[in-house]
């Protein structure tokens, strides 16, 4: 009854165009942006805000990153964690080296590296695809966390190989709480949301989902795969080089390159496949589903009195047999779950 | 240059490649036979390892575990035919190959669940020594250990090649990869087939697992050798036999070479990334492998 778009006419180019064309969805977003905005930092507990949240928008940035890739291109990747270490590491180098540098430039410098690493371990995509491409981009994985491990200049020489993200300083505002950081990465994560959803549903998107569904097809109508392949692999790259620079800067605080190691790209991948392909929404939740599934594991385990090795093995085996349960039950993903819910209370209370 | 250290080098690295040929082959089978790349062949071979090992650790003779070992891995790959394959028939190859990766995690953990996390040793009673008379003669050091698994793995080949080509079975696996609809249509059943393949893939998988696992110990970095028989299938293709033990030499020679005269330059540690990026030139200039078959595409 309430979430009907009967009524909402379109009377101008620009209403027809715009992101949310349901007015219901508009309020609704703008609340959950006022609620993340507002009301969260001052009510929510520092444990929830740098245990839960703000994992949850660092991986739900990088999930982004791979779902336009993975999504929206189709060009299957496991290479997601190296573009993280990349956007991380550089973002380190450029504050530690250029006196003066503004953190948000860093950040997005950071981005910019993992893009151009990105447009380079893109390259074979224009030969291979499926899993060779697949097995290719380890190829990434294996080399950035090699390559940041051995080369030195990259940790700054730390005996251990162990960096420190500097402080977050904006404009003289040190961001050292909990709740400043949060409101930091969710800045961050909306402004690139935004730029994600219309990037999709513009003329750039449309190019990635004509190679996906069949290249061969898209490039007689004229879509250049060149282009499109590496811009998709520079965007994706650059989202999770930003993400990565945040999850060391906003979360970790103290990184080693073996942080970035496959067990993430693979988490990543996950989320991608449980929140569904090629929906914005869908990384939102799978990246939630992924950071609460281990926490609520741990809490049941905690109850049950299991002990932490038993535990983590179960775990282990949660992890995998919700993953296969996903792809037989729902291969679409909980966005899907979602539009089914909605498609469901666009008729209710009367079905026909 | 040293030549008689090159070629100790190279042997080493052949020998090793020889095995990873072995795992490679066990992805090889599966895909062949029902598309699936099954990025699970790691967590399998450390489960059969493991098993087997924890079984001799219970005082079973070693035959005997070996023997208990191959029925576990049968009722293992029947019931990951039923419970996760079945259900996915039609899927996307991805959405396959995602499932693989979830029923590794899940093997992983159930194989630390039921046997524990700790190395374990195991001794198949091979010793590893150099061979005395290529010592005495060349001056070269080849491990007895790597000759005799790298003549079991050769011989594990040879004969799943014979199988393939030779035995009624084997015709019936070939008609299945060719054309899953064909094959059923000429009455050939598929999912016995299918049975039939994971359980052969599963024995791989614990031949290579006991082998790697006499050589390394038998613990949780055993699920890594799969990664590295990931090149050696690109180099090959995915659809070859003989693609896998002809790449499965190449990328352990030019491993090896590379570590040791590449490796001192930037500071080692290359073995991990050598292989991949030696195969993705590889794929620059043939992106269907070495023996892959050809791939073309219809709009």
């Amino acid at each position: 009854m309430l979430y009907r778009e009967a009524g909402q006419f379109k009377s101008s180019y620009a209403a027809d165009g715009q992101i949310f064309p349901i007015r219901q969805d508009r309020i609704g977003i703008m609340l959950l942006l006022a609620i993340a905005f507002v009301l969260v930092p001052q009510f929510a507990t520092p444990y929830l805000l740098s245990a839960i949240l703000v994992p949850f928008l660092i991986f739900s940035l990088a999930a982004l990153g791979q779902n336009i890739l993975m999504g929206y291109a189709g060009q299957v990747s496991l290479g997601s964690a190296a573009f993280m270490a990349v956007g991380a590491f550089s973002a380190y180098n450029f504050v530690l080296r250029v006196p003066g540098m503004p953190i948000l430039v860093a950040f997005i410098l950071g981005g910019l590296c993992a893009a151009m690493v990105g447009i380079v371990f893109g390259l074979p995509s224009l030969r291979v695809r499926g899993f060779y491409l697949a097995a290719s981009t380890l190829a990434t994985q294996f080399f950035v966390v090699w390559a940041l491990t051995k080369i030195r200049w990259f940790t700054n020489y730390s005996s251990s190989g162990v960096i420190t993200a500097q402080q977050i300083e904006i404009l003289g505002y040190h961001f050292d709480t909990p709740a400043s950081k949060y409101l930091l990465v969710l800045g961050v994560v909306s402004v690139l949301a935004l730029a994600a959803k219309n990037m999709v549903r513009s003329n750039v998107g449309r190019c990635w989902m004509a190679i996906r569904d069949m290249d061969v097809a898209a490039e007689v109508i004229g879509i250049r795969q060149l282009q499109t392949k590496l811009l998709a692999f520079a965007v994706s790259s650059f989202f999770c080089g930003v993400a990565g620079a945040l999850y060391a800067y906003a979360y970790l605080g103290t990184v080693e390159p073996e942080a970035y190691s496959l067990d993430l790209s693979f988490r990543i991948l996950f989320m991608v496949v449980i929140g569904g392909l090629g929906s914005i929404l869908g990384s939102f939740l799978g990246a939630g589903f992924i950071v609460l599934l281990p926490i609520a594991l741990n809490q049941l385990a905690h109850a049950l009195h299991i002990s932490t090795a038993v535990a983590s093995n179960v775990e282990l085996m949660m992890f995998g047999a919700l993953i296969i349960f996903f792809l037989i039950v729902e291969p679409h993903g909980l966005a899907r779950l979602w539009q089914i819910g909605k498609e469901k209370l666009r008729l209710w209370p009367f079905p026909h | 240059m040293n030549i008689n250290f090159f070629f100790e080098v190279l042997i080493g690295g052949l020998l090793s490649g020889v095995m990873y040929a072995l795992v490679a082959l066990g992805y090889v089978l599966i895909y062949k036979a029902s598309g699936v790349f099954n990025f699970a062949q790691g967590s399998m071979l450390f489960f059969g390892a493991l098993t087997c090992v924890s079984l001799t650790e219970f005082g079973w003779p070693l035959w005997v575990a070996i023997i208990a070992t191959m029925v576990v891995m049968w009722v293992l790959a029947l019931a990951i035919e039923r419970v996760v394959l079945r259900p996915l028939v039609n899927q996307s190859e991805i959405s396959l190959f995602m499932a693989t990766i979830g029923l590794s995690f899940f093997i992983e953990g159930l194989a630390q669940l039921m046997w524990g996390a700790e190395v374990k040793r195991l001794d198949l009673g091979i010793e590893d020594v150099p061979i005395e008379s290529l010592m005495n003669n060349f001056n070269i050091l080849v491990s007895k250990f790597d000759v005799t698994s790298a003549a079991i793995c050769a011989l594990l080949v040879t004969a799943l090649a014979l199988f393939f080509s030779r035995t009624s079975v084997g015709r019936a696996l070939r008609a299945v990869a060719d054309d899953h609809q064909a094959a059923l249509a000429v009455g050939i059943p598929l999912q016995q087939i299918w049975g039939i393949v994971w359980g052969v893939a599963g024995f791989v998988a614990l031949v290579a697992g006991m082998l790697w696992g006499a050589r390394n110990g038998v613990q949780f970095s055993l699920t890594f050798v799969a990664l590295k028989a990931l090149p050696v299938l690109i180099l090959g293709g995915f659809t070859s036999i003989p693609g896998a033990i002809i790449g499965g030499l190449i990328i352990g020679a030019s491993e090896k070479l590379a570590e040791v005269y590449i490796g001192p330059f930037v500071g080692g540690g290359i073995e991990g990334w050598f292989p991949y990026v030696l195969a993705l030139l590889f794929l620059l200039v043939r992106p269907e492998g070495l023996f892959g078959e050809k791939i073309i595409r219809r709009v």
